[in-house]
C-alpha cells in the first residue's frame, strides 16, 4: 500500500485489488480512472437532468404555475416541459445545427462553433490528462495557458516575420512559455518533493499578476491606449481560417487533432510515455526498474505544461487575436472536468473537449435566446464531473453492478 | 388576500398533509423518510395552493405594438455587479417597460464569451445591440461592420482601428462619460470637508474609465488648494505621473478593505473607492474608524448600498438613462452613430445629494460647489484629463 496518501499523492494502491471483493480504498485518482464508459454516459445524463430541474425551477411561469399546482396541475407540467425542452433544444441549436437560423450559414454555423469552443479545451485537457497518467494533479493549467498565451501573443505581434514561420514560432514560443511554466512546478517537485497541487495553484496566481503587470506596460502592449489589452496579432502569425469569413473555426482545431495523436503515441507507443505511466502507477516500483523518477516528473510537468501553452496559444492567435487580461478565462480549470470526464485517454478527452465545446456554444444561444440563466451550463458540468469522481453513486444510482476483476487498464 | 382565500388555503394544505399520511400508513416506511416527505409536501402545499387563473386570452407577453428587440451583452463582471453592467440592464429594463419593447440579454463568464454572445445577438436579429465596457470593443465593432442594417451601442469606449486610433462607425454609437466633471466638484468638497487634511483614492484596474475619476478628483483637491491657500493632500493617485492605487480586480472587496485601512492609518478622512462592487469593503473598513466617509461612484451609493450614513455625495454616471435614451432615439428611427457623451450639462455625470451631511457641509462649501459646477457647464472652466472622451 502506499504510504504517501496523507500527503494527497495519488499513489496507487497495491495491485491486489483484482482479488479484493470491494477495492481496498482505492486513491481517488485511480477510482477515476477505473471507472467505465457507462459511468461517464450516464453521468451526462444525470448533469443534464440536474439542469433541467434548474431550468425548470429559475423560470417565473413555471414558478406561477406552481403557485395553483393542486387546482390545475397541468398547467405546471405543461409549463415545465415547455422552458426545459425550449432551453435545451435552443442548447441543440446553438452547438450542433440551427434549423431556425435565417440563412444557411448561420444554419451551420454553430458546429464549428462548438470546435472553436473546444480547441482549447482539447489542448489543455490533455495536458491534464497526461499529468494524470503520471501521477501528478496538474491544477496549474491555468497560469500555463496564461503563460502560453503571453509568449505566442507577444511574438505574434511584436516580430515582423514571413507568413508560415512567423505563426510556427508563435506557436513555439506557447508552447515553450506553458513549458517553462509547467517545468518550474516539476523541477520543484523533483527536487525538493514540493506538492504539485499547491506549487501549480500559486502559479496561477503568478501568472495571473504577470499578464496584468505587463499589459499595464506600454513597450509590452504596443497600443497608443491605455486600455489593458495588447495589439492585435500580425496576420503572419495567426491562425489560418479553415473556412471564410463569418465562420471562425482556424487552423487550432488542426493543431488539437494532430496534438491528440501525438499525446496518445507519446503515452501508449513510446518509451517515455512508458515511464510517465509507469511512474503514475507506482513510482516506487518505477524506482526499482531503474526509472529516474524526478527526470520523469519534470519531463511529464513541461510536456504538460506545453500542451496548456499551446492552448493558450491557439486562443490568441486563432480565436481572440490579441491579449487581454482574461485570455485565460477559466481553461485551466475547464480542462481538468475535460480530462476527468476523458478519463485522462487522449481520445477520451477530444470527445469530452468537443461535448463541453459543445456546451459553450449551445450556452450563448440557450442564453440569448431562452434567457436561460448561463449558469446552468457550469451546474450540469458540475455534476458530471462529481459523478465522474464518484462512479459507486452513479452505480448506486442506476443500480448497476460493481465492476469486478478489472483493475485501471 | 381575503379571509374565504385564507380559509381555502388552509384547507387545502390540512388536506394535502392528510393525504400524505394516510399514503404512509400502509407501508410503514423509516421515520425519516415519512419526515422529509411530509416537511417537504407542507413547503409545497402552503405554496402550491393558489386559485388557477382564468382561462383565456392566450397569454399575449408584452411586447405589443412594437416588434423591436433591444440586446444587451455584459462583460465578466454579470447584472449584480452593483457598477456598470446593472446600470446598463436597468436602462434597458426602463426602456422595456416605457416602450413596450423586447428584450435579450447576454451574460459573459469570460472574454472569449463576448463575440460569441454578440453574434448570438446579431443571429436572432436584435436592433439595437449594446455591449458594455471596453473589452467588447472588437466583438461588437466587427459585429457593427459585418451587418451595416443593424445598430449597435458601446458603454464606457470609443471605437477604434488595429492601431488604436479611433474611428467612427455609421451603425454603432458609443457611450461615453466625463466623468473627470463631477468627480472634480466631489475632490473639492472632500478637500472642504476633510478635518485631517488628507484624502484618498482608489481605484479597481488601471483603465481610462476608471482614472478619469481619480484624475477629476485630483484636481478638485488642488482646485480647492488653491483657492483657500491650504495644504490638503491626496493620497492614492497621482495626476501627473498616473501612477497611483488599484485593488487589482472588481470583485475583491477584501483588497478593498486593506487599502483603505492603509489610507486611514495614513489619516485619510475621506476615501472614494472607483472599483465597484470593491468599494462595499472599502466602506466596511470606513465604517470601523469613526469619522471616515466614504464618495460611492456610478450610482448613488445613498440607495444603493446599506452604508448611506458613512457616504458623503456620489459620484453618478447615469448609464441607465444613457442606454435608455439611445433604445428611445433608436425605436423612434433617430438613431444616431454620434457619441453620446455624458456631462454635467446634460446630466449624464453629476453628483448625488449629501442625504445625511444635509446639515454639516457648510453653506460656504456647498455654494462654491455649485458655483464651480456652472462654472463647468458654462465653459468657464474646463476639467481636463488624459482619459477624457
Amino acid at each position: 500500500m502506499s504510504e504517501k496518501t496523507a500527503t494527497g499523492q495519488p499513489v496507487p494502491a497495491a495491485p491486489d485489488k483484482a482479488a479484493a471483493p470491494e477495492p481496498p480504498a482505492p486513491t481517488l485518482l485511480r477510482d477515476i480512472l477505473s471507472g467505465s464508459w457507462m459511468v461517464s454516459v450516464l453521468s451526462i445524463f444525470v448533469g443534464l437532468l440536474a439542469g433541467a430541474v434548474l431550468i425548470a425551477a429559475a423560470d417565473t411561469n413555471v414558478q406561477s404555475t406552481l403557485g395553483y399546482f393542486f387546482s390545475r396541475p397541468t398547467d405546471l407540467l405543461v409549463s415545465v416541459w415547455q422552458t426545459v425542452s425550449e432551453a435545451y433544444l435552443a442548447l441543440f441549436r446553438g452547438a450542433v445545427f440551427d434549423w431556425e437560423a435565417q440563412s444557411f450559414v448561420r444554419a451551420v454555423r454553430p458546429f464549428t462553433e462548438s470546435l472553436v469552443a473546444s480547441t482549447p479545451l482539447i489542448l489543455a485537457g490533455l495536458g491534464i490528462a497526461l499529468g494524470f497518467r503520471s501521477g501528478l494533479f496538474n491544477i496549474g493549467g491555468q497560469g500555463q495557458v496564461i503563460l502560453g498565451a503571453i509568449f505566442a501573443g507577444f511574438i505574434g505581434y511584436w516580430l515582423t516575420l514571413p507568413l508560415g514561420l512567423h505563426m510556427l514560432l508563435a506557436i513555439a514560443a506557447g508552447i515553450v512559455g506553458g513549458a517553462i511554466w509547467g517545468g518550474i512546478a516539476g523541477a520543484l517537485k523533483a527536487r525538493t518533493g514540493a506538492n504539485e497541487v499547491i506549487v501549480t495553484i500559486m502559479l496561477n496566481s503568478i501568472a495571473g499578476y504577470l499578464i496584468a503587470y505587463l499589459l499595464k506596460q506600454e513597450w509590452f502592449r504596443q497600443t497608443g491606449s491605455a486600455n489593458p489589452q495588447s495589439r492585435v496579432v500580425d496576420e503572419s502569425a495567426a491562425l489560418f481560417p479553415l473556412l471564410p469569413e463569418p465562420f471562425r473555426l482556424n487552423a487550432g482545431f488542426l493543431v488539437a487533432v494532430v496534438a491528440t495523436v501525438l499525446v496518445w503515441w507519446l503515452l501508449e507507443r513510446s518509451t517515455l510515455g512508458f515511464e510517465f505511466r509507469a511512474v503514475g502507477e507506482n513510482p516506487h516500483a518505477a524506482r526499482t526498474a531503474g526509472i529516474s523518477v524526478g527526470r520523469v516528473t519534470l519531463v511529464a510537468m513541461m510536456v504538460a505544461g506545453a500542451l496548456a501553452g499551446l492552448a493558450g496559444a491557439a486562443q490568441v492567435l486563432g480565436t481572440e487575436q490579441k491579449l487581454t487580461m482574461g485570455i485565460g478565462g477559466s481553461l485551466g480549470f475547464d480542462a481538468i472536468t475535460v480530462a476527468l470526464l476523458g478519463r485522462s485517454r487522449p481520445v477520451g478527452t477530444f470527445l469530452a473537449g468537443l461535448l463541453f465545446g459543445a456546451f459553450k456554444a449551445g450556452g450563448y444561444t440557450m442564453q440569448a435566446q431562452t434567457g436561460t440563466p448561463i449558469d446552468i451550463i457550469l451546474v450540469v458540468q458540475s455534476v458530471i464531473v462529481l459523478l465522474i469522481a464518484a462512479p459507486p453513486l452513479v452505480r448506486a444510482i442506476f443500480r448497476l453492478p460493481a465492476p469486478v476483476g478489472k483493475g485501471a487498464r | 388576500m381575503s379571509s374565504a382565500n385564507a380559509a381555502r388555503a388552509r384547507r387545502c394544505v390540512y388536506e394535502v398533509v392528510l393525504g400524505l399520511i394516510e399514503s404512509e400508513k400502509p407501508v410503514k416506511r423509516k421515520h425519516l423518510a415519512s419526515a422529509t416527505a411530509l416537511m417537504a409536501a407542507g413547503a409545497l402545499a402552503l405554496s402550491a395552493c393558489g386559485e388557477a387563473p382564468e382561462e383565456s386570452g392566450g397569454g399575449g407577453e408584452g411586447g405589443e405594438g412594437t416588434d423591436y428587440l433591444g440586446c444587451i451583452v455584459s462583460d465578466a463582471g454579470g447584472w449584480d455587479d452593483k457598477s456598470f453592467n446593472q446600470s446598463a440592464a436597468e436602462g434597458l429594463e426602463m426602456a422595456v417597460e416605457e416602450l413596450g419593447i423586447d428584450e435579450a440579454r447576454a451574460e459573459s463568464q469570460s472574454d472569449s464569451d463576448f463575440s460569441p454572445n454578440v453574434d448570438s445577438m446579431v443571429g436572432q436579429g436584435c436592433n439595437m445591440t449594446m455591449g458594455v465596457g471596453f473589452l467588447l470593443e472588437d466583438s461588437i465593432q466587427q459585429a457593427a461592420e459585418a451587418n451595416p442594417d443593424l445598430h449597435f451601442g458601446l458603454i464606457d469606449s470609443t471605437f477604434s482601428d488595429a492601431d488604436g486610433e479611433s474611428t467612427e462607425l455609421e451603425n454603432g454609437k458609443p457611450i461615453i462619460f466625463n466623468t473627470a466633471e463631477a468627480s472634480f466638484l466631489a475632490g473639492y468638497l472632500a478637500a472642504g470637508m476633510s478635518e485631517t487634511g488628507t484624502v484618498a483614492t482608489f481605484g479597481g484596474i488601471q483603465i481610462p474609465s476608471v482614472t478619469i475619476f481619480m484624475d477629476g478628483f485630483a484636481d478638485g483637491v488642488d482646485e480647492y488648494n488653491a483657492d483657500n491657500d491650504e495644504d490638503v493632500s491626496l493620497l492614492g493617485w497621482d495626476k501627473e505621473s498616473q501612477e497611483g492605487s488599484f485593488s487589482g480586480d472588481f470583485d475583491n472587496q477584501s483588497q478593498g478593505q486593506a487599502l483603505t485601512e492603509q489610507f486611514i492609518s495614513q489619516d485619510a478622512d475621506i476615501i472614494m473607492p472607483v472599483a465597484g462592487p470593491v468599494g462595499l469593503g472599502a466602506a466596511s473598513a470606513a465604517q470601523d474608524e469613526e469619522g471616515t466617509k466614504i464618495i460611492w461612484v456610478d450610482s448613488d451609493g445613498y440607495e444603493s448600498t446599506d452604508y448611506g450614513d458613512i457616504i458623503l455625495t456620489s459620484v453618478m454616471k447615469e448609464i441607465s438613462n444613457a442606454v435608455k435614451d439611445t433604445i428611445a432615439e433608436d425605436v423612434n428611427g433617430n438613431f444616431s452613430a454620434e457619441p453620446y457623451v455624458g456631462t454635467l450639462e446634460n446630466e449624464g455625470v453629476g453628483l448625488a445629494p449629501y442625504h445625511d451631511f444635509e446639515g454639516e457641509v457648510p453653506e460656504e462649501l456647498d455654494s462654491k460647489v455649485q458655483e464651480l459646477r456652472e462654472q463647468i457647464i458654462s465653459g468657464e472652466l474646463t476639467v481636463e484629463s488624459p482619459s477624457s472622451p
